[in-house]
């Protein structure tokens, strides 16, 4: 079961409003490789791993992209509190506007809403655990390119704070990666699947 | 049922005693007898917990108290049977 705490993992505090921003960084929250979407992957993916190193690590990190989310959505709370009407016209936020005033809804900056088809409980610890460590890179990429398109310093420390948490993640994947393969049998490493296969890593 | 999950089934009575005072309390926020049952239960239940913990092991990260091993990660998870 998960208990809330009433706090941010890193803090967010942003002086001043910008909605085009807001619209950009959207994306780490409903798009494809935003922070919804990993939590989900991570804690669906949990229950077929074999090993308890690697149900610890997908519980633990899945976890911690909850509290990804809540930064993200705090980042988008502050960019768009107070805007005018004609503030709203101006930066193109209209077309998020008019769905969901300044509400947070996981949609990605294209305009397409958030869905679970993104991600893959594959059911497969090496399939998993490949997966995760592009998702993690992938979710680096976007905030590099956030990084690019931002120039306000009170937006970019958090994006800056989780930008390296990705690249922890993916590193602890490859170790989980490392902790399956060294169980597994070395020269085939996908002779079998070890949360199916009876036996599987296993001397008969 | 042997003596870890009959400890462990207590705490989750008192956490679902907690739950429900909590979400009664979020809309009654001056509810005296409420906050003095929420103030009890918690007080079984942290009793529990410390036996618990002591004996079986972290129920969260932060409960791991040996210092050559990372507990956290033994034994069976939650959604496997015990």
């Amino acid at each position: 079961m998960w208990q809330y705490e009433k706090k941010l993992q890193y803090p967010v505090n942003i002086k001043n409003t910008n909605p085009k921003m807001a619209k950009i960084i959207m994306s780490q929250l409903g798009a494809a490789d935003g922070e919804l979407g990993a939590s989900l992957r991570y804690l669906n993916q949990r229950y077929s791993m074999p090993y308890n190193e690697v149900k610890g690590l997908l519980t633990d990190i899945g976890t911690e992209e909850l509290a990804h989310v809540e930064m993200i959505s705090a980042i988008l709370y502050q960019l768009t509190k107070g805007l005018s009407i004609d503030e709203i016209k101006r930066s193109g936020f209209d077309t998020y506007f008019v769905d969901h005033t300044t509400g947070i809804y996981p949609v990605a900056a294209s305009g397409v809403p958030f869905t679970v088809a993104y991600f893959q409980s594959k059911g497969d610890i090496i399939t998993d655990l490949h997966e995760n460590m592009a998702a993690e890179q992938k979710a680096r990429t976007t905030y590099d390119n956030i990084l690019r398109l931002c120039d306000d310093p009170d937006v970019r420390d958090p994006i800056r704070f989780l930008r390296e948490r990705e690249i922890v993640h993916f590193q602890r994947f490859g170790e989980a990666l490392r902790i399956t393969q060294d169980k597994l049998n070395s020269k085939n490493f996908y002779a079998c699947n070890p949360s199916y296969d009876v036996n599987c890593g296993k001397k008969k | 049922m042997n003596e870890q999950n009959l400890l462990l089934n207590k705490i989750k009575k008192y956490d679902f005693a907690l739950k429900e005072l909590n979400l009664y309390l979020d809309t009654h926020p001056d509810c005296r007898r409420a906050l003095d049952l929420f103030n009890r239960y918690l007080m079984f239940r942290e009793k529990c917990l410390r036996e618990y913990t002591e004996r079986f092991g972290p129920i969260v990260p932060e409960q791991n108290r040996n210092s050559q091993h990372w507990d956290w990660i033994d034994g069976k998870w939650p959604w496997e049977r015990r």
